[in-house]
């Protein structure tokens, strides 16, 4: 399986959970704790990404970046 | 818990034709969505320097602070008459306008048909979620029928406050339209395909032939007064069947050279 991850900013993610319906590997959640702005903010929850970046396709405050691993030679991917 | 991303490369990050502005929308609404589309394609096409963006009145007004490049406010409503003057002094440059349904279905309803007739080389990116979002909810017309908002209490009323305005296909049938389509941004797959309409926009842009015309149905949590997740549910189920995203018009084949 292919790994990946994701580091969000949390001081500017507003929790609107779309990008944890998003989420195929259903690897996204929301904080217990509040940022400095209020809001319950997106955060990993399990080491299951893909680096799909299907959840930072759909947010709207683009606070999300994917890493991926690097395609390996001779991969179909 | 944060991975390491020791050994691993960047596949997704923000496009510099964002601002780091913090933008003021409500958490999940579309127009962030938007916003970030149209700034990557533009980012992708390397034309950041050669577009100029045109915002309007609403929720998208402050649009000019998010968006990293050059970017005129117009009057409420007049955001396509302003893009034509943009246009007809720079017709070397690609020239967008960004409106709401309030600014170019509602006010601007007289100035968007006659641009478009006019068939101005321009892109109009029209994000419609079916009420005045910044005002607090109010029925605009876009509006669906029996869809209650703060001034139709007991929903819209047809027979009284008349029918939703399809105004996307009203303009797919001027012959100054090249290309028509409604798209949304609900979904990963819809975001795609939103992505590529714009794309193939800017594309047309270059072949001078006419007005192109992008309908974004969008959502608007805080004036249905849902969550972003259920808002988007509602779209699907309720915008849909008025507002059937899909190509409308779409130009005859000579006009792309592939």
């Amino acid at each position: 399986m292919i790994r990946g991850t994701v580091v969000i900013a949390h001081d500017v993610c507003k929790g609107c959970e779309l990008c944890i319906v998003a989420c195929p590997q259903e690897c996204l959640g929301l904080s217990d704790h509040l940022n400095a702005r209020g809001y319950r903010f997106a955060q990993l929850n399990a080491d299951t990404c893909t680096g799909c970046v299907n959840c930072a396709i759909v947010c709207p405050d683009s606070v999300i970046t994917v890493y991926r691993e690097p395609k390996k030679k001779g991969s179909r991917l | 818990m944060e991975n390491s991303t020791n050994g691993l490369e960047v596949v997704y990050e923000k496009v510099p034709t964002l601002t780091d502005t913090l933008m003021h929308y409500c958490p999940g609404c579309s127009h962030g969505v938007v916003h970030r589309v149209i700034m990557e394609v533009i980012h992708e096409m390397g034309i950041t320097e050669q577009t100029i963006g045109v915002a309007p009145v609403g929720c998208s007004v402050f649009a000019y602070n998010y968006m990293n490049i050059d970017m005129q406010e117009a009057a409420h409503g007049r955001a396509t008459a302003a893009a034509t003057g943009v246009k007809r002094v720079h017709p070397d440059k690609f020239v967008f306008t960004y409106q709401g349904d309030g600014d170019l279905a509602a006010i601007g309803t007289g100035e968007t048909i006659h641009t478009v007739n006019r068939g101005e080389n321009i892109l109009m990116v029209f994000v419609n979620n079916g009420v005045y979002g910044m005002t607090g909810g109010q029925m605009a017309p876009t509006t669906l029928a029996g869809m209650k908002t703060t001034t139709s209490p007991f929903g819209r009323d047809v027979a009284t406050m008349g029918s939703p305005l399809r105004i996307t296909e009203l303009i797919a049938n001027l012959p100054g339209a090249l290309y028509v389509t409604r798209q949304s941004v609900h979904s990963t797959a819809a975001v795609r395909k939103l992505k590529k309409a714009i794309q193939l926009s800017f594309e047309y842009q270059k072949l001078n032939q006419g007005t192109c015309f992008i309908e974004v149905v969008s959502n608007c949590p805080s004036g249905w007064k849902m969550t972003p997740v259920e808002s988007n549910q509602w779209l699907v189920e309720n915008m849909f069947p008025v507002y059937p995203p899909g190509d409308i018009k779409v130009p005859k084949p000579p006009a792309v050279n592939n």
